[in-house]
């Protein structure tokens, strides 16, 4: 092949995975827009298998496309244009709603269309990837090198244009780039030019409303816009969510989630916001009156303030600002309140204009972890909705808010005597309340504490906060907190001294289980407690971050036979959607990956295919165990999830490129494989060993670019056996190649999906042991003897002499 | 054509007789749902304090056509025991919970009901079998329009519906023997308790669409002092061993 064109080529697949990837990236936001995010995440898993359909409809097709590999080339390119947009208008038109899958079954089939109309893009643009692979098998391992740095600069691009595009029109960026790319390469002018021509055409002329999400109807968003008087106010779309602001003058927003029953007052004029559509807070307009804040003081969330004096604040989660207007009503001396989002922390800004309030932009951990000051009472508020938490739409979701590890940050940041409150949504049977009262327990356990002493819970009908005091609850604090439940009408459900006559008196439930599991954590026999109560209430830790996550198998049979009461309202969807989704990618893949050995075998004769195909399996599930694990570990280190996430993305893709282009160029592919392997075992081991800890490095962007560093060494390396294992194979079974990289997406879909599994239930260290042992196996699994490809003579040839 | 004529004719000829079948499918259908509704009553009893649900409560379930209040998309679906979407982002509740709603409210034949969020209009409907008179507000104009339309052509002379802000409630007809509040709400509007009559009883499910997970029995004894009461509608135990 002449340089040039090979350097087109490269080029070419360069551009063609940052489109795809930038269109995973654009698809993962835009699903989390019109769905729920657990559907988003499945759907998106599963449409992947295209990359994996793509090998097999290679692996038996491939050789007689080979011989028109240009125009073929050039087709699947303009073809991931046309289908990029195309089927997103017609996918967000499928009538799917997730919440009725537990009712109707007939919801799997549109579920179903959902995920293969949107796999179509990926599967077109891995045709290409595989054909390229095939048609210049002796530069596999470069071509791999810049699918895997396009790749990386793609998750970053999209990332970037989501800053400055909605993610529908966005979307027309990726396509169009696909466009570009199947014009680069030499081929006739039919399909160089008027292939590539048509689909910009169909990609330009597509109207923007069929792009722009269509949020389905169940969540909070549209339910409030049907309401007479609403109109949306603003709209502000980031990579970090669509927020969208909503003012109703006719039939005011009263958001006052957990208020007391024997509230009197009216919340003052709000603004609703929803983010990505759903999780409704509201922003309260303060009209600068102590007065107008009254209803604050009725919820259970207020109960610190009752035994405290003058306090300075810290709020965790600024949110729409109730708990920074509540810390106001309180006479506080200081409030400082720290909000992830820029969006939001600009609307407060906007709002409250009040020299004792300082507003900070951070992750609640990551800002606990690097602020140096001590605070009376540190509040952290629910910044999920109700709704959210419902249906367990959460369950799946990471939150390093709620773990062992995160109060025992919260804790060394208070003064002596000084108060953590943590309110949370109280369901019957409870949940949320006890996980968090389990938490509490042991984090104070593991510092020496006596958690019996320092720790108070109360309940309303909709809410419970747990007090974790720096010091004894003293008659005092009891006596106060006594008259503010007697007042309000709540509950307590422990303190200490309580007596069973003070518990289950105002809000009656049908047994006091918030209490008698408080009762039962603080005794000897929790282990037991937690064995016995049918959710899982365990605490989560930062390795095992899923404060969400309460389901437990046994659940299951027992609340299917409940179906008729609703009893599947008591199921968390979040971890049951991860299981089915892996329930229907093992035997989709296996399909993918068995169906074309057959037809090959009769071909090609080539004794090493299974082994091959272990090899390029292990690598496919381990590669995405890293990365996955990596996102965790950074995500908190960076304190910025979502820097820390495209920095990790995209890093291992652009390091793991530079890997795959050295690997090109290496003479002993068995020895530069061992050695790769050995690296890459032990910079897993240093990661495992040492957390980074967020101390070393002040700025958000340094840790961002020390994160970067950290990972180098072991992406570049990750990036070697996969296209050394190319190589190999291109030298050995070339018609073999579409099948490996059929492997490779089949596997990474496997890997996504078992990633997240395994960490709920053995933790994300258990992920990265299992990585490096899955790379440890590639070694033994596939082993070539050494010798120099380059120079090969027959005395170095396996079996010459 | 002139088969196709033929065909035509037959449809029409056929169709009352089609609408009456469908009528006898449904009635079959309604029966079915009422047992299944009684065994969960049964299975749920010690949750809710309620071994079977009333003769009465039954009776006017079995009394209102629900197939005329979903969509005819769904009508097939109308007496399977799960919620329907009804346009608007909004569902018709499961039947099970609308009867155990309906009987936890206690009613007398003489007395007035307030409902906030109408609906489809289904569970006014069923109130205002066993009541003098419902009075029901809604804040989804086509939904309340509806509604209001719909009840009307099913001959309920006791129902009115308000397009408006359920917060307030309705004050001109207060105070109420029961209240009903089946819009989600983030706290219980104090306009609505006060506007309950001493004695009387307020339920609220809590929940999000497609998923009602608890039911909130609001209380006001004679002398105005309120209590709530959180009821199960699942016969569920979180302890194992502890049934």
């Amino acid at each position: 092949m002449a340089r040039r064109e090979q350097v087109l080529l490269a080029l070419s697949i360069g551009l063609l995975a940052a489109a795809a990837l930038a269109y995973q990236v654009l698809l993962f936001r835009l699903l989390a827009i019109v769905q729920w995010h657990q559907f988003a995440a499945m759907i998106i898993s599963l449409a992947l298998l295209g990359h994996g359909a793509a090998g097999t409809a290679l692996a038996l097709t491939g050789h007689r496309l080979l011989p028109r590999f240009p125009v073929v080339y050039a087709t699947c390119a303009s073809l991931f244009a046309v289908v990029v947009p195309i089927c997103w208008a017609v996918a967000q038109r499928l009538p799917f709603n997730g919440l009725e899958l537990v009712w109707n079954p007939g919801q799997f089939g549109w579920l179903a269309g959902l995920f293969l109309l949107l796999s179509l893009p990926f599967f077109f643009a891995a045709c290409c990837f595989g054909l390229a692979f095939m048609h210049a098998r002796e530069r596999i391992a470069a071509l791999y090198a810049a699918d895997l740095l396009g790749a990386g600069l793609g998750a970053g691009l999209a990332t970037g244009l989501l800053f400055l595009l909605p993610p529908g029109d966005a979307l027309r960026a990726a396509a169009a780039a696909g466009a570009v790319a199947a014009a680069l390469l030499p081929a006739p002018r039919l399909a160089r030019l008027a292939l590539p021509a048509l689909a910009l055409a169909s990609v330009a002329m597509l109207p923007g409303s069929w792009l722009a999400p269509r949020i389905t109807e169940f969540k909070g968003l549209p339910r409030a816009l049907q309401v007479m008087g609403a109109e949306i106010e603003a709209e502000y779309s980031s990579p970090y969510e669509l927020l969208t602001i909503v003012r109703n003058d006719m039939i005011p927003f009263r958001h006052a989630p957990g208020r007391s029953l024997a509230a009197t007052s009216e919340p003052p004029r709000q603004l609703a916001v929803f983010t990505d559509g759903d999780s409704m807070t509201a922003l309260t307009a303060w009209d600068g009156r102590r007065e107008s804040l009254g209803w604050l003081d009725e919820t259970t969330s207020a109960l610190p303030y009752q035994l405290i004096e003058r306090p300075r604040v810290l709020v965790l989660g600024a949110g729409g600002g109730a708990e920074v207007l509540q810390a106001l009503y309180h006479a506080t001396r200081e409030i400082h309140a720290v909000e992830l989002n820029p969006t939001m922390l600009g609307l407060l800004r906007a709002q409250l204009d009040e020299p004792r309030v300082q507003l900070h932009r951070g992750e609640a951990r990551g800002f606990i972890r690097t602020d140096r000051e001590a605070y009376d009472l540190i509040q952290v508020a629910p910044l999920d909705s109700y709704g959210g938490s419902g249906a367990g739409v959460q369950a799946m979701a990471e939150s390093f808010l709620y773990t062992v590890e995160a109060l025992t940050d919260y804790y060394a940041r208070l003064t002596p005597g000084g108060f953590l409150a943590l309110t949370r949504w109280e369901k019957q049977p409870p949940r949320e309340g006890l996980k968090l009262f389990a938490t509490a327990v042991e984090s104070l356990r593991a510092l020496g504490v006596n958690p019996q002493t320092h720790l108070a819970l109360i309940r309303g009908w909709q809410t419970s906060t747990l007090l974790v005091k720096k010091g004894e609850l003293t008659a005092a604090d009891l006596d106060r907190l006594r008259a503010f439940c007697e007042l309000r009408g709540f509950d307590p459900a422990w303190f200490p001294g309580i007596e069973p006559d003070e518990v289950n008196r105002h809000h009656r439930v049908p047994r006091a289980w918030l209490h008698e599991g408080a009762v039962a954590l603080l005794g000897d026999d929790a282990e037991q407690f937690f064995a016995d109560y049918k959710f899982h209430i365990a605490p989560a830790t930062d390795d095992r971050p899923y404060f969400f996550h309460f389901f437990r198998w046994p659940l299951l049979p027992e609340l299917i036979k409940l179906r008729g009461q609703g009893g599947l309202t008591l199921l968390d969807t979040g971890y049951l959607v991860l299981v089915g989704a892996l329930a229907i990618a093992v035997p989709l893949s296996l399909l993918l990956i068995l169906t074309p050995l057959a037809a090959l075998g009769r071909r090609q004769r080539y004794d090493a295919r299974l082994r091959s195909g272990t090899y390029f399996l292990c690598l496919g599930l381990a590669f995405l165990f890293v990365e996955i694990a990596c996102m965790q570990r950074y995500g908190l280190f960076v304190g910025q999830p979502l820097f820390a996430a495209v920095a990790v993305l995209a890093g291992f893709l652009v390091f793991a490129g530079a890997g795959s282009f050295v690997a090109s160029r290496v003479r002993n592919r068995a020895r530069a494989l061992r050695w790769a392997v050995a690296g890459i075992v032990v910079l897993l081991l240093q990661t495992l060993a040492l957390p980074p800890s967020p101390g070393i490095v002040e700025s958000v962007a340094g840790r961002v670019i020390l994160t970067l560093a950290l990972i180098a060494p072991l992406a570049f390396l990750m990036g070697m056996p996969f296209a050394l294992g190319l190589s190999r194979l291109a030298a050995e079974a070339p018609a073999f190649i579409p099948w490996a990289w059929g492997i490779n997406g089949c596997a990474s879909v496997l890997s996504a999906l078992l990633a997240a599994l395994l960490a709920v239930h053995l933790g994300f260290s258990a992920v990265l042991w299992m990585a490096a042992g899955l790379y440890a196996l590639t070694v033994l699994v596939w082993p070539e003897p050494g010798y120099d490809v380059s120079s090969a003579t027959p005395r170095d040839r396996p079996g010459s002499r | 054509m002139p088969r196709f004529l033929a065909h035509a004719l037959l449809i029409v000829c056929a169709a009352p007789f089609m609408a009456a079948t469908d009528e006898a499918r449904y009635a079959t259908e309604r029966k079915a749902l009422l047992a299944e509704i009684q065994r969960d009553a049964a299975a749920t009893a010690d949750a809710t304090g309620r071994p079977h649900f009333s003769a009465r409560v039954m009776a006017a379930m079995d009394a209102v056509p629900r197939h005329r209040f979903v969509p005819p998309r769904n009508a097939g679906s109308a007496y399977a025991n799960r919620p329907l979407p009804i346009g608007h982002g909004q569902t018709i509740s499961q039947p099970y919970i609308v009867a155990l709603m309906t009987e936890l409210l206690e009613l007398q034949p003489d007395d007035v009901i307030l409902e906030v969020g109408t609906g489809s209009g289904y569970q006014a409907a069923v109130l205002a079998e066993l009541v003098a008179r419902v009075h029901t507000i809604e804040i989804i104009a086509p939904l309340a329009a509806s509604a209001g339309k719909r009840l009307k052509e099913l001959g309920y002379r006791n129902i009115r519906v308000k397009l408006g802000d359920g917060y307030y409630g309705w004050p001109e007809h207060a105070p109420y023997d029961g209240i009903l509040v089946t819009a989600a709400a983030t706290s219980i509007p104090p306009p609505l308790i006060k506007q309950l009559k001493p004695g009387g009883r307020m339920v609220i499910p809590v929940g999000t669409p497609f998923f009602t997970q608890d039911l909130i029995l609001l209380r006001k004894d004679a002398k105005g002092k309120v209590t709530t009461t959180s009821v199960l509608p699942v016969a569920f135990v979180p302890l194992t061993g502890d049934r």
